[in-house]
Protein backbone atom coordinates (compact mmCIF):
# COMPACT_ATOMS: atom_id res chain seq x y z
CA UNK A 1 0.00 0.00 0.00
CA UNK A 2 1.36 3.26 -0.92
CA UNK A 3 1.94 6.19 1.45
CA UNK A 4 -0.89 9.00 0.60
CA UNK A 5 -0.13 11.57 2.76
CA UNK A 6 1.38 14.66 1.09
CA UNK A 7 4.63 15.98 2.44
CA UNK A 8 4.42 19.60 3.08
CA UNK A 9 7.35 21.94 3.91
CA UNK A 10 7.55 23.73 7.10
CA UNK A 11 5.96 27.00 8.27
CA UNK A 12 8.09 29.52 8.83
CA UNK A 13 7.90 33.43 9.57
CA UNK A 14 8.72 35.69 6.56
CA UNK A 15 9.45 39.82 7.37
CA UNK A 16 9.01 41.78 4.60
CA UNK A 17 12.34 43.57 5.17
CA UNK A 18 11.96 46.50 2.88
CA UNK A 19 9.15 47.96 5.12
CA UNK A 20 10.42 46.60 8.18
CA UNK A 21 10.39 49.52 10.99
CA UNK A 22 12.68 47.19 13.15
CA UNK A 23 10.62 48.29 16.30
CA UNK A 24 11.30 45.24 17.83
CA UNK A 25 8.03 44.30 19.24
CA UNK A 26 8.22 40.99 17.26
CA UNK A 27 11.48 40.13 19.11
CA UNK A 28 10.11 39.54 23.01
CA UNK A 29 7.27 37.01 21.14
CA UNK A 30 9.28 34.62 20.01
CA UNK A 31 9.27 31.46 22.30
CA UNK A 32 12.18 30.00 20.43
CA UNK A 33 14.65 33.41 20.22
CA UNK A 34 14.52 32.88 16.59
CA UNK A 35 13.76 36.47 15.74
CA UNK A 36 16.17 39.36 16.40
CA UNK A 37 16.79 42.85 14.68
CA UNK A 38 19.59 42.95 12.32
CA UNK A 39 21.89 45.94 12.87
CA UNK A 40 18.69 48.44 13.99
CA UNK A 41 17.19 47.95 10.09
CA UNK A 42 14.87 44.82 9.88
CA UNK A 43 14.14 41.93 11.81
CA UNK A 44 15.42 38.63 10.79
CA UNK A 45 14.21 34.88 11.24
CA UNK A 46 16.80 32.13 11.92
CA UNK A 47 14.51 29.25 9.75
CA UNK A 48 16.68 26.42 11.76
CA UNK A 49 14.81 28.09 15.32
CA UNK A 50 12.10 29.07 13.60
CA UNK A 51 8.23 26.81 14.23
CA UNK A 52 6.10 29.16 12.52
CA UNK A 53 4.01 29.76 15.78
CA UNK A 54 3.26 32.60 14.44
CA UNK A 55 3.31 34.80 17.59
CA UNK A 56 5.80 37.26 16.30
CA UNK A 57 3.08 38.04 13.07
CA UNK A 58 0.66 38.76 15.73
CA UNK A 59 2.69 40.96 17.67
CA UNK A 60 4.15 42.52 14.12
CA UNK A 61 1.79 46.83 14.76
CA UNK A 62 2.25 46.88 10.92
CA UNK A 63 1.33 42.85 9.94
CA UNK A 64 5.12 42.85 7.94
CA UNK A 65 5.70 39.67 9.28
CA UNK A 66 3.95 36.25 7.64
CA UNK A 67 4.04 32.58 8.16
CA UNK A 68 3.86 30.50 5.11
CA UNK A 69 5.13 27.62 3.63
CA UNK A 70 8.92 28.06 3.08
CA UNK A 71 10.60 27.88 -0.42
CA UNK A 72 13.08 24.88 0.19
CA UNK B 1 7.86 29.84 34.80
CA UNK B 2 8.16 33.34 35.69
CA UNK B 3 11.02 35.39 34.46
CA UNK B 4 12.81 37.78 36.63
CA UNK B 5 11.74 40.97 34.66
CA UNK B 6 14.77 43.62 33.28
CA UNK B 7 14.92 47.26 34.86
CA UNK B 8 14.21 48.64 31.50
CA UNK B 9 10.67 46.32 31.53
CA UNK B 10 10.09 49.33 34.11
CA UNK B 11 11.11 52.22 32.20
CA UNK B 12 7.06 53.30 31.20
CA UNK B 13 6.75 54.99 34.44
CA UNK B 14 9.52 57.71 33.37
CA UNK B 15 7.03 58.40 30.43
CA UNK B 16 3.93 58.04 32.12
CA UNK B 17 5.65 60.61 35.28
CA UNK B 18 7.00 62.97 32.23
CA UNK B 19 3.14 63.46 31.35
CA UNK B 20 2.08 64.00 34.53
CA UNK B 21 4.45 66.29 36.03
CA UNK B 22 4.03 68.84 33.23
CA UNK B 23 0.92 69.04 34.84
CA UNK B 24 2.42 70.57 37.34
CA UNK B 25 5.48 72.14 36.58
CA UNK B 26 6.26 72.23 32.91
CA UNK B 27 9.92 73.00 33.45
CA UNK B 28 9.86 68.83 33.68
CA UNK B 29 9.90 68.91 30.18
CA UNK B 30 13.33 69.47 29.53
CA UNK B 31 14.00 66.38 30.72
CA UNK B 32 11.81 64.87 27.65
CA UNK B 33 15.61 65.17 25.85
CA UNK B 34 16.71 62.66 27.41
CA UNK B 35 14.11 60.92 24.63
CA UNK B 36 15.74 62.56 21.90
CA UNK B 37 19.54 62.60 22.89
CA UNK B 38 19.60 58.97 24.11
CA UNK B 39 18.18 56.80 20.72
CA UNK B 40 20.29 59.13 18.48
CA UNK B 41 23.60 58.84 20.51
CA UNK B 42 23.07 54.78 20.79
CA UNK B 43 22.24 54.37 16.53
CA UNK B 44 25.02 56.94 15.79
CA UNK B 45 27.55 54.72 18.31
CA UNK B 46 26.83 51.83 16.66
CA UNK B 47 24.04 49.88 19.20
CA UNK B 48 21.07 49.58 16.22
CA UNK B 49 17.81 50.39 17.29
CA UNK B 50 18.67 49.34 20.88
CA UNK B 51 16.77 52.15 22.27
CA UNK B 52 13.38 51.20 20.17
CA UNK B 53 13.63 47.34 21.05
CA UNK B 54 14.42 47.47 24.59
CA UNK B 55 14.64 51.19 26.62
CA UNK B 56 11.87 53.48 24.75
CA UNK B 57 9.47 54.45 27.95
CA UNK B 58 7.00 55.10 25.61
CA UNK B 59 6.78 52.38 23.60
CA UNK B 60 6.46 50.08 27.02
CA UNK B 61 3.97 51.99 28.07
CA UNK B 62 1.77 51.61 24.75
CA UNK B 63 2.44 47.50 25.17
CA UNK B 64 1.52 47.69 28.97
CA UNK B 65 -2.16 49.51 28.55
CA UNK B 66 -2.82 48.36 24.89
CA UNK B 67 -1.44 44.73 25.38
CA UNK B 68 -1.93 43.50 29.33
CA UNK B 69 -4.97 46.09 29.92
CA UNK B 70 -6.37 45.23 27.04
CA UNK B 71 -7.07 49.27 25.82
CA UNK B 72 -6.36 48.00 22.34
CA UNK B 73 -8.87 46.84 19.37
CA UNK B 74 -5.70 44.87 17.88
CA UNK B 75 -6.62 45.09 14.61
CA UNK B 76 -3.84 45.64 11.78
CA UNK B 77 -3.36 49.61 10.84
CA UNK B 78 -4.33 50.77 7.53
CA UNK B 79 -1.74 50.34 4.43
CA UNK B 80 -1.71 54.15 4.03
CA UNK B 81 0.02 54.64 7.93
CA UNK B 82 2.41 51.59 6.99
CA UNK B 83 3.54 53.10 3.61
CA UNK B 84 7.58 54.15 4.00
CA UNK B 85 6.80 57.51 2.02
CA UNK B 86 3.96 58.63 5.17
CA UNK B 87 6.47 57.70 7.55
CA UNK B 88 9.23 59.85 5.59
CA UNK B 89 6.45 62.43 5.68
CA UNK B 90 5.59 62.37 9.28
CA UNK B 91 9.46 63.05 10.29
CA UNK B 92 10.16 65.88 7.97
CA UNK B 93 6.58 67.74 9.11
CA UNK B 94 7.75 66.46 12.91
CA UNK B 95 11.09 68.26 11.78
CA UNK B 96 9.35 70.96 10.25
CA UNK B 97 7.37 72.01 13.44
CA UNK B 98 10.49 71.14 16.08
CA UNK B 99 12.70 73.84 14.11
CA UNK B 100 9.17 76.18 14.49
CA UNK B 101 9.40 75.89 18.06
CA UNK B 102 12.68 76.45 18.36
CA UNK B 103 12.86 79.47 16.42
CA UNK B 104 10.03 80.68 18.86
CA UNK B 105 12.20 79.54 21.91
CA UNK B 106 15.08 82.01 20.01
CA UNK B 107 12.09 84.98 19.14
CA UNK B 108 11.57 85.04 22.95
CA UNK B 109 15.57 84.62 23.85
CA UNK B 110 16.53 87.24 21.99
CA UNK B 111 13.20 89.65 23.39
CA UNK B 112 11.72 89.57 20.03
CA UNK B 113 8.44 87.18 21.04
CA UNK B 114 7.04 87.15 24.48
CA UNK B 115 6.44 83.94 26.24
CA UNK B 116 3.46 82.50 25.48
CA UNK B 117 2.44 80.09 28.72
CA UNK B 118 0.17 77.56 26.43
CA UNK B 119 0.88 73.93 25.54
CA UNK B 120 -0.34 73.52 21.78
CA UNK B 121 -1.98 70.15 21.17
CA UNK B 122 -2.15 68.41 17.54
CA UNK B 123 -0.53 71.53 16.47
CA UNK B 124 -3.48 72.96 16.80
CA UNK B 125 -5.54 73.07 19.65
CA UNK B 126 -3.89 75.99 22.54
CA UNK B 127 -4.20 74.81 26.11
CA UNK B 128 -3.75 77.49 29.04
CA UNK B 129 -0.73 75.68 31.38
CA UNK B 130 -0.50 79.02 33.10
CA UNK B 131 -0.55 77.16 36.42
CA UNK B 132 2.35 74.61 35.46
CA UNK B 133 4.77 77.95 35.42
CA UNK B 134 5.53 79.90 38.38
CA UNK B 135 9.61 79.75 38.35
CA UNK B 136 11.93 82.77 38.00
CA UNK B 137 13.87 81.01 35.31
CA UNK B 138 14.80 82.88 31.88
CA UNK B 139 12.13 83.37 29.57
CA UNK B 140 13.03 81.14 26.87
CA UNK B 141 13.90 78.44 29.36
CA UNK B 142 9.89 78.45 29.92
CA UNK B 143 9.18 79.16 26.36
CA UNK B 144 11.17 75.75 25.32
CA UNK B 145 9.66 73.45 27.83
CA UNK B 146 5.96 74.59 26.68
CA UNK B 147 7.01 74.25 23.40
CA UNK B 148 8.93 70.56 24.23
CA UNK B 149 5.94 69.43 26.27
CA UNK B 150 3.66 70.40 23.51
CA UNK B 151 5.24 68.12 20.82
CA UNK B 152 5.63 65.33 23.95
CA UNK B 153 1.86 66.03 24.96
CA UNK B 154 1.04 65.71 21.05
CA UNK B 155 3.03 62.73 20.08
CA UNK B 156 1.63 61.16 23.16
CA UNK B 157 -2.03 61.67 22.42
CA UNK B 158 -1.44 60.29 18.87
CA UNK B 159 0.02 57.14 20.20
CA UNK B 160 -2.91 56.14 22.36
CA UNK B 161 -5.37 56.92 19.81
CA UNK B 162 -2.86 54.52 17.38
CA UNK B 163 -2.67 52.34 19.99
CA UNK B 164 -6.42 52.33 20.90
CA UNK B 165 -7.46 51.86 17.46
CA UNK B 166 -5.01 49.28 16.28
CA UNK B 167 -2.14 47.49 17.74
CA UNK B 168 -0.83 48.29 20.91
CA UNK B 169 2.64 49.79 19.38
CA UNK B 170 0.90 51.06 16.31
CA UNK B 171 2.63 54.45 16.90
CA UNK B 172 6.30 52.79 16.67
CA UNK B 173 5.62 52.24 12.86
CA UNK B 174 5.73 55.80 11.83
CA UNK B 175 7.31 57.50 14.92
CA UNK B 176 9.71 60.24 13.91
CA UNK B 177 12.97 59.08 15.80
CA UNK B 178 12.28 55.65 14.51
CA UNK B 179 12.15 57.16 11.59
CA UNK B 180 15.36 58.55 12.23
CA UNK B 181 17.46 55.95 13.94
CA UNK B 182 16.36 53.42 11.45
CA UNK B 183 17.55 55.69 8.78
CA UNK B 184 21.39 56.08 10.58
CA UNK B 185 21.47 52.18 11.28
CA UNK B 186 20.78 51.75 6.98
CA UNK B 187 23.93 54.73 6.51
CA UNK B 188 25.92 53.54 8.48
CA UNK B 189 25.61 49.98 7.18
CA UNK B 190 24.26 50.64 3.66
CA UNK B 191 26.52 48.17 2.35
CA UNK B 192 24.73 45.17 4.43
CA UNK B 193 21.33 46.19 2.94
CA UNK B 194 19.52 43.39 0.63
CA UNK B 195 20.76 44.89 -3.04
CA UNK B 196 16.95 45.20 -3.47
CA UNK B 197 16.27 47.18 -0.89
CA UNK B 198 19.36 49.94 -2.48
CA UNK B 199 17.63 49.70 -5.91
CA UNK B 200 14.42 50.49 -4.22
CA UNK B 201 15.34 53.71 -2.46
Amino acid sequence: MSDTRTVRAARKAQVDSFSCVACGCCVPSCPRKAISIFKGMFATVDTELCVGCGKCAKACPAGFITVSEAAQ
Amino acid sequence: MKMKKKWYEYLWIFSAAYIVLGFFNILFAWLGLLCFLIPLVISIAGGGKAYCNLYCGRGRLLGLLGGRLGLSRGKEMPGLLKNRWFRYGFLAFFLIMFSNMLFVTYLVFSGAGSLREVVTLLWTIKLPWHWAYNSNVAPWVAQFAFGFYSVMLTSTVIGLAAMALYKPRSWCVFCPMGTMTQLICKAKNRRLLPKSEIQRT
